[in-house]
């Protein structure tokens, strides 16, 4: 494998670490604060894909598209915050696995009957739409290098909110010491729905995004809802920081593994064989890195401190 | 013993479906209170481990289709008369049920043994994710596995021959499901109630106190994790019989997760919630989407429903029910 094609695998990688990283900055953050498990995240993520997807449909502005689609996300949020997982808080994680499955049954009918039953393209927008020269006799395409640049402003973003900013401090203090932070007078209920609100919105953002590289169908938000959660174990829960680490982990062993465990089978098996099994044992590999990482630190990378 | 008569009827009641069935004229229906007494098997194993254990196994599914995928394999292997692949002798599988039930417990059970083994160490939803990630694993192995149906998954052409029993005969089929349900739910009844029991119900309340006790915890967990995949097996080589196929999507994450909402809507903590809740899901299934192709539309406000105000699922409102009316 020559080094170009590794470097160009290295980028892929990387963009889909970013992608990660939006979904799973917001999930480890609800859960870090909040104790909650939604699993209705990967579904905030399809509304956002639909939502840009139509509007990119009938006006062609890309920009107009993406608010749109991380507006309704984050419209979504709050009303779930607001409506259902509030009640759920100090339930067990059953009771939230439940009520969040319910969600995830309601929004994927519910866009079936909205958006039709077909899966929605989404173009990327011509300035957007073309390859640039990265190194001797190579190019890539520049919409995947504006989602790593998107992931990596997310990420300075989020690390000036939460180390920087008074919000941020409550946060983190949230995240550890909870009833000691309501003593103090803060209206922690309110901490909580604004943090759900922002995590819905960059699902959202991840899914308008994401859009003009996939199509955009019912249970694209359950194929990667389950990614994301790996990222926030293996990074630790409650942990932006580990979210991050996490999520480059995940994207370049899986994208490394796809493209490298097929041709290394195929020194030993029969080409079609080692395709095919190949591929999935890329699929496996991330379940595996997840479980050696369990194996040696139980709590994940960069666990925070007195969370369960 | 007020919730143990209530059952008791319940069974007796079960007992006459292929009769009701007859009396509507609707054998459908038979087949339909098969595949609720199935499932409700492979819920109640979760059972003992979300229920009194205090372990939520999110890959339960897993179990369920290894025992599916034990007698598709042996099946296919009989039928073309090859060697089951993987193997250091030659067999050329079999449709014995009694060779295939047996066998498809014990698959399962030494593979959940084994995902205990590495996942039991973990605690809260650490252990909910590596339990998913390992289910998740095997689902992606047998998406690669061209020779066993890869994402197609597997006819099984021909249903286990048993003695005295047809399992073509569709009230023969429901008949050897709920027996062997009933089995599962006096065996796991008398293990709760043996020391073995209270010690796993005690382990989920205060584990540190046991174990300065000296109490090996970890094996009787892990005894409880391989029982309880053993018995999914079972039930997943039962279903393969009913459905006469067994693919991945009978393990995918969802199918695990559909097993939790189960238990959960039926009640934990108690045997027969598994039942009941495997009862109702599959029947609002059922009646739902013969009304509205937009069932999970209803399906999903009564998940939530459930959840925000009757805590205990179906069970904990009998219970509720029963103690008022004392």
């Amino acid at each position: 494998m020559s080094i170009a094609l590794l470097f160009e695998q290295a980028l892929n990688g990387l963009q889909q670490g970013m992608m990660l990283f939006l979904l799973a900055s917001g999930l480890t953050l609800t859960f870090g604060i909040m104790g909650i498990i939604n699993l209705a995240h990967g579904a905030t993520y399809m509304i956002g894909a639909y939502v840009a997807a139509t509007v990119m449909a009938s006006t062609e502005l890309f920009l107009v598209s993406v608010g749109a689609g991380m507006l309704v996300a984050g419209i979504m949020g709050l009303i779930l915050e607001f409506g259902i997982l509030r009640r759920l808080y100090d339930r067990d994680h059953l009771d939230q696995v439940l009520a969040t499955f319910g969600i995830i049954l309601i929004a994927n009918e519910g866009t079936k009957i909205i958006f039709g039953p077909q899966a929605l393209f989404m173009a990327p927008p011509d300035y957007l739409n073309q390859a640039v020269p990265i190194g001797p006799d190579m190019t890539y395409p520049l919409y995947r290098i504006s989602i790593i640049l998107v992931g990596l402003l997310v990420v300075l973003f989020l690390r000036h909110l939460i180390l920087h900013t008074k919000l941020g401090m409550l946060i983190r203090a949230g995240a550890t010491h909870r009833e000691m932070v309501a003593a103090m007078g803060v209206d922690i209920a309110r901490v909580f729905t604004l943090v759900f609100g922002l995590g819905a919105m960059l699902a959202g953002l991840a899914g308008a995004m994401a859009a003009p590289l996939l199509a955009v169908q019912v249970g694209m938000g359950e194929n990667i809802l389950i990614l994301t959660f790996v990222v926030i174990i293996i990074g630790g829960l409650g942990s932006v920081r580990g979210a991050f680490a996490g999520a480059l982990l995940v994207g370049l062993v899986d994208t490394f593994g796809r493209a490298i465990l097929p041709s290394l089978l195929m020194t030993i098996l029969p080409p079609a064989t080692a395709a095919g099994i190949g591929g999935s044992l890329s699929d496996i590999a991330i379940y595996l890195l997840m479980a050696v990482v369990l194996m040696i630190r139980p709590e994940g990378l960069f666990m925070v401190k007195g969370k369960r | 013993m007020k919730i143990a008569l209530t059952s008791l009827a319940a069974l007796l009641l079960a007992m006459l479906v292929p009769v009701w069935a007859h009396v509507i004229d609707d054998p459908f229906f038979v087949t339909m209170a098969t595949r609720m007494i199935i499932m409700a098997m492979a819920v109640i194993s979760l059972g003992l481990l979300v229920g009194f254990s205090g372990l939520v196994s999110f890959g339960h599914a897993a179990f369920f289709g290894l025992g599916g995928y034990t007698v598709g394999i042996l099946a296919k292997h009989h039928n073309e008369m090859t060697d089951v692949a993987f193997l250091p002798f030659s067999w050329q599988g079999s449709i014995e049920g009694l060779i295939q039930f047996p066998l498809a417990m014990i698959v399962s059970g030494l593979f959940a043994a084994l995902v205990g083994l590495l996942s039991l160490r973990t605690r809260g939803v650490f252990f909910i994710m590596i339990t998913l990630a390992f289910a998740q694993m095997l689902y992606h192995f047998m998406i690669s596995l061209p020779t066993y149906g890869g994402e197609d998954g597997l006819s099984v052409w021909q249903r286990s021959t048993l003695p005295f029993i047809d399992l073509y005969d569709d009230q023969h089929f429901f008949y050897l499901c709920l027996a062997l349900l009933i089995v599962e739910i006096i065996f796991l009844k008398k293990l709760l109630a043996s020391p073995f029991g209270v010690i796993i119900r005690a382990a989920a309340q205060d584990e540190q106190r046991l174990v300065t006790l000296g109490v090996p915890v970890f094996r009787y967990r892990l005894f409880a994790f391989a029982l309880a995949g053993a018995w999914a097996g079972l039930s997943g080589a039962l279903a393969a019989n009913l459905f006469e196929f067994i693919g991945p999507g009978l393990m995918h994450w969802s199918r695990s997760g559909e097993m939790l909402v189960m238990i959960i809507l039926g009640g934990l903590g108690s045997i027969y919630g598994g039942l009941a809740g495997a009862i109702m899901f599959i029947g609002l299934e059922e009646v739902l989407s013969e009304k509205t192709e937009h069932w999970s539309l209803i399906l999903g406000p009564i998940l939530i429903l459930v959840v925000l105000f009757a805590r205990g699922g179906l069970m904990g409102a009998l219970q509720r029910f029963l103690a008022s009316k004392d």
